[in-house]
């Protein structure tokens, strides 16, 4: 252990331990800008680029910056002298001076680290003038925009991008005062390997990178009376949106959600839960398929948007191993706008499926053009992230936290447990173990709760009993755990049977839609619990026992993984350039 | 040597190759065979010999005779007089400015007299393709007596206790570097040579890599054994194309030798060098923005520690030393600890290339004694301030360093004697301002240069020092206010206070020291907006004086037709159209404008 003063203050820390985590250990707080910390995740910024953490370091000429500056015995730290805070407030000052000052119409105004600190420093001038960065805004994506004069090159963007998940958009490019983070070649994103997963915009302290707003069209479609819109939410939705308002990380607020939805003017408020139950229907089918008819295995989960881009960037030789189904919401958007057509007797072509998303990946994704019947009739047609749906209930007026609660209308709405555990890792293959294995065994009152298969650990391998079977199953939540398991498996080091990938760390619970973290992932781990206490507390746990879907099969699917299925639910997957 | 009676050594460094010293070599080689010569005199192309000011420069051996700006035309002469019958070709001997006297002897020639070659000692002497001529000097023993004599350890205490410290700039002692790359665990060890020279007009690296490859080879190769590494880099900048020549040939020729690669010398010890060729990032001079280079990554400082000699290159220890550092290892180990801590100070022992340039007399490249004289060096060696100009200020230490004035013209130098004064050793820039330069404009100069190279990743060096330029650049037009003073001051304290890597907290430097020994010339910018210096052009103003005979060709040059008067009247300048280009008064036959 090493001993050291934080002003004043006696601290015992462990070896390896920064000035800052001695700090935050004496009860002491040193702002910090570009530092990030979360290691959950595995992930540290620790690029040290900010300078607003600066404290004195008895014996030492410069000021220490306390994020990356280890703790040594004996060490005498003074982190609020005028000279420290002066420091800190210079370096403020700076970032502010090549900052667009539009702060009031920014998309991360309140949620700004940059604005923060600079009212926490009491900062009411900007002491220096001159030039200011001027690149072109790229809005080329249905995902993100990305505003670089508003980037301070705290470079967490570049370690999320480049050392979490593996994909390796984003980088420092020219020098000095013209150093801007941006694509190869400054391509706009779209042209790129980016999967939109929007980890990036989660961990961006300033609106350097923001999501699209799709809100205003959405808004459009609401008050056109010719359209027939229809909203779906997806099941990490209602455990998070409470924080949008104020209220505790994992607070369930699903029959507020249904209410706000109703009261913002959607004519059916359904849930893609249903359709997470369907997809489970069609990926226990093609699993049970594949195991009986000779592979191929594994099977990869294809309800993740950012996950499905991703190997066909990275992995274009793997791409028959992934489960053909398209993901939930693009199925109810298929769904919706033929067999609920029909049964509504409303023209497909009138309506309009908007999709309640934790994720700015499902927003490309309603975009890419094999998903729609026809150039008329697209499966989905907005998506909305959460961060979205709390902005337009404000916009509305709606206070949320009073609302009563309401239900999901029928009939895509009904969902059992294992749809709702969608929303976080593990919990895909937890619901697809469970119907294949009462399928198998022919009993639906076997095991319901598969606990091997749960855990944020970044990469897990359980062995499970399914009939009798030992299916080998590997989980990996995060692109870069999802690329050790895929290079793995397409160098035929291991050997699986089925794998879930996310693309998030934490699963659909930390997507890039959500509220922000603000750094802290254990508001990730209560969603994630709470989404598994919402399952505990459903009548029907296993996809296949929702009645809805027996009758959307008797009625209108036929067999699952049938011919009608797979025309509605199923997709293909192409090879994209790197 | 021996076999000829007399060699001719032609330098073939950068300076003297750019004014046609590769053409006289050749007409030598072409007059001397005709002559039927070639069999008892040798041309040799060597490194540089420093006084660049005089070159290009034909040494003749072994009379020491030393000639100057010599032209190709010149050689058929040299050979004639000098070479058949032994008289000195007088109009190309070294004249010395004050006493119009000419000096044939190379030593009594007095850019030399204060000169002590270590780092430069092959420099001029050998020929740098040949590495018979190195190994003739004593090159290579250094390291054959440390593999077969001396322990890893012993090897590491010698350096330590020479008191070396690293030439590149920041004086860390090189003993106590490579002690702790040698206690660092690894597997795979690195040695890495810094050669990615970047200080405007410093060039020393460059003349050794040129004039003596071998003794970098041999320190490397050295430094290796100690500290456990078979895997050496010489991260070069791609501007040397000779250096980069010289070093691909004397890592060939070494190699041939089994004085480089595996198992040298028959000791076990292997160790293999590569050459990695930089693009010219002044920020890759920095050990680990230069390591993250080698390693294809973007040339950006990383955070220390991790000290390089506890994850370097490929996150491996490694032990980096800058060029001149490398090439004092060998006579260290040769001549002894207590002869290098013999010369010098006592907390800077051995010598100092400087690269002296700007107005000074004698420009090129000079190896003295720490702890001599700055006046002995800008005087002495120097030979004064060119058109005998009044001395007014010595940059020292590159865009990071600061200005020494007049004043302090008798510190002994060293490197904590340099930074006490608010500059730096870095290293070894030494460029002279006389009466005629602003010093203001010579600090936005400056930053100019480190706005420029800036990385861009920490805040006060990519925001904070453009900051700083731009209130120069007020300041220099005319628009600076006493708050900008004030600005100056504060700005520069947080950035170099809290920059991440010592480009960013030494960029202030010329700032700073300017303000501080120069605070008059600010307050006249600020307060009267004037530039004393008349370097500022936008504070100038010019009349016509009536001393104006009507000649007309002021008026005629004015580029913006600012001048009107008619033939033999007095002439007028429109201050509204003028844009104080100065051709006026530089084409004024009578003086007549007046410039203030």
């Amino acid at each position: 252990m090493i001993n050291l003063t934080i002003n004043n203050i006696n601290v015992e820390v462990e070896p390896g331990a920064t000035i800052l985590d001695a700090a935050k250990k004496a009860g002491v707080n040193i702002p910090t800008l570009c530092h990030l910390d979360l290691h959950d995740i595995n992930m540290v910024n620790k690029a040290g680029t900010c300078r607003v953490c600066m404290v004195e370091v008895a014996g030492r000429r410069a000021l220490a910056p306390a994020c990356s500056t280890g703790c040594a015995e004996g060490m005498s730290v003074v982190t609020n002298t005028p000279r420290a805070i002066s420091a800190r407030r210079t370096m403020v000052e700076l970032l502010l001076s090549n900052h667009p000052s539009d702060c009031l119409v920014c998309a991360k105004n309140k949620h700004c680290d940059l604005q923060t600190l600079a009212a926490d420093l009491g900062v009411r001038e900007i002491r220096y003038r001159g030039a200011r960065s001027k690149h072109a805004k790229d809005t080329s994506s249905y995902s993100l925009v990305r505003d670089p004069n508003k980037c301070i090159l705290c470079r967490r963007c570049e370690t999320m991008c480049n050392e979490v998940q593996t994909v390796g958009v984003y980088s420092a490019v020219h020098r000095g005062f013209n150093t801007v983070m941006t694509t190869a070649f400054d391509n706009p994103i779209l042209d790129t390997a980016c999967t939109f997963c929007g980890q990036c915009a989660s961990v961006c302290p300033t609106g350097a990178l923001t999501f699209v707003n799709d809100v205003p069209k959405v808004w459009k479609e609401l008050t056109d009376p010719d359209k027939f819109v229809i909203v779906q939410t997806a099941p990490a939705v209602r455990v998070a949106l409470g924080e949008e308002f104020g209220m505790d990380a994992g607070s369930r607020v699903t029959g507020k959600m249904v209410s706000a939805l109703r009261r913002l003017g959607f004519s059916k408020v359904m849930d893609t839960d249903f359709a997470a139950d369907l997809t489970i229907m069609e990926e226990a089918s093609e699993l049970v398929h594949r195991l009986q008819h000779g592979g191929p295995l594994p099977i990869l989960t294809s309800c993740c948007p950012a996950w499905v881009k991703f190997i066909e960037h990275q992995f274009p030789e793997l791409l028959d191993i992934p489960s053909s189904c398209k993901s939930p919401h693009e199925m109810f958007g298929a769904v919706a706008k033929t067999y609920l057509a029909e049964k509504l007797g409303v023209d497909p072509r009138k309506i309009v499926v908007v999709s309640i998303m934790p994720c700015l990946a499902k927003k490309y994704e309603a975009q890419r053009e094999e998903l729609a019947e026809n150039s008329e009739i697209k499966n989905v047609d907005y998506v909305l992230s959460t961060r979205e749906l709390a902005a337009m209930i404000r916009e509305a007026g709606i206070s949320f936290a009073d609302l009563p609660d309401g239900d999901f209308d029928a009939p895509l709405g009904q969902s059992t447990g294992a749809s709702v555990i969608f929303g976080t890792t593990g919990g895909v293959i937890e619901a697809a173990v469970r119907t294949a294995n009462a399928w198998l065994t022919k009993n639906d009152s076997g095991k319901v709760d598969f606990e091997e298969l749960r855990g944020m650990d970044g990469v897990r391998v359980a062995t499970v009993n399914v009939a009798g079977t030992e299916l080998t199953i590997a989980i990996a939540n995060g692109l870069g755990n999802a690329r050790k398991l895929l290079e793995d498996v397409r160098d035929k080091k291991a050997v699986y049977h089925a794998i879930e990938i996310m693309a998030c760390p934490g699963g659909c619970v930390g997507g890039g839609g959500q509220p922000y973290h603000n750094n802290d992932y254990e508001l990730i781990r209560k969603r994630a619990a709470a989404l598994y206490s919402e399952d505990k507390d459903k009548p029907l746990r296993m996809s296949h026992q929702n009645p809805d879907i027996q009758t959307l099969y008797a009625e209108f699917l036929g067999e699952p993984y049938g011919e009608k299925a797979h025309h509605l639910l199923h997709t293909d997957f192409k090879k994209r350039d790197l | 040597m021996s076999k000829f009676r007399m060699h001719i050594l032609v330098c073939g460094g950068t300076g003297c190759m750019s004014s046609s010293s590769g053409e006289i070599f050749d007409v030598f080689e072409k007059e001397l065979s005709a002559n039927s010569l070639s069999n008892e005199v040798q041309v040799i192309k060597t490194g540089c010999f420093g006084f660049c000011e005089q070159g290009p420069i034909v040494k003749i051996y072994p009379d020491n005779v030393f000639y100057v700006q010599v032209k190709p035309a010149d050689v058929s002469r040299i050979i004639s007089e000098h070479v058949i019958k032994g008289r000195t070709v007088p109009d190309i001997l070294y004249k010395n400015p004050e006493s119009k006297e000419t000096v044939a002897e190379h030593r009594e020639i007095p850019f030399y007299h204060s000169q002590l070659r270590i780092a430069l000692r092959n420099c001029g002497l050998i020929n740098p393709e040949e590495i018979d001529d190195y190994i003739s000097v004593s090159g290579y023993e250094a390291l054959g007596k440390c593999l077969t004599e001396i322990s890893r350890e012993d090897v590491i205490s010698a350096v330590k206790a020479s008191g070396l410290r690293g030439r590149g700039g920041a004086g860390v002692s090189t003993g106590f570097k490579w002690e702790m790359a040698y206690k660092s665990q690894g597997d795979k060890k690195y040695v890495i040579c810094n050669a990615d020279e970047g200080d405007p007009g410093a060039f020393m690296d460059r003349s050794i890599l040129e004039g003596d490859p071998h003794s970098v080879l041999e320190a490397m190769a050295i430094c290796g054994y100690a500290i456990g590494a078979d895997e050496g880099v010489i991260y070069i900048r791609a501007e040397y194309p000779l250096a980069v020549e010289r070093l691909r040939i004397a890592i060939r020729q070494a190699e041939e030798y089994g004085l480089l690669g595996d198992d040298i010398l028959g000791s076990g010890f292997s160790f293999h060098i590569s050459l990695s060729l930089g693009a010219g990032a002044f920020v890759c001079g920095e050990e680990t923005a230069l390591m993250n280079s080698v390693q294809g990554m973007r040339g950006e400082p990383r955070m220390k520690p991790p000290f390089p000699a506890q994850a370097g290159l490929w996150h491996k220890p490694s032990n980096v030393n800058n060029v001149e550092t490398w090439a004092n290892i060998p006579p260290i180990i040769l001549k002894g600890a207590d002869w290098f801590k013999s010369i010098g100070t006592e907390k800077s022992p051995g010598t100092k290339v400087f690269a002296l340039a700007g107005q000074i007399n004698n420009v090129g490249l000079v190896e003295v004694p720490m702890g001599i004289k700055l006046r002995d060096i800008i005087y002495k060696v120097g030979g004064g301030v060119r058109g005998g100009k009044r001395f007014k200020a010595v940059q020292t230490g590159g865009p990071s360093g600061g200005c020494i004035p007049a004043e302090l013209l008798d510190l002994a130098i060293d490197y904590d004697s340099l930074q006490s004064v608010g500059s730096m050793m870095g290293s070894g820039g030494m460029i002279v301002m006389d009466e005629t330069d602003c010093m203001v404009n010579i600090a936005k100069y400056y930053l100019e240069f480190t706005v420029e190279e800036s990385c861009g990743k920490c805040t006060p060096c990519r925001i904070g020092n453009r900051r700083l330029l731009e209130i120069l650049e007020k300041i220099t037009s005319g628009q600076g206010t006493e708050d900008d003073l004030t600005e100056l001051k504060d700005l520069s304290a947080a950035i170099q206070d809290s920059s991440l890597c010592a480009l960013g907290q030494t960029a202030p430097n010329p700032v700073v020291s300017t303000m501080k020994y120069f605070w008059d010339e600010y307050i006249a910018h600020v307060r009267d907006k004037k530039c004393t210096a008349g370097k500022c052009t936008s504070m100038l103003t010019y009349k016509v004086t009536d001393k104006c005979i009507g000649c007309t060709i002021c008026a005629k040059n004015c580029p913006v037709n600012a001048i009107s008067g008619s033939l033999k009247s007095l002439h007028s300048i429109d201050p509204a159209k003028c844009v104080k280009c100065g051709v006026c008064f530089n084409k004024c036959p009578k003086q007549a404008i007046e410039r203030v």
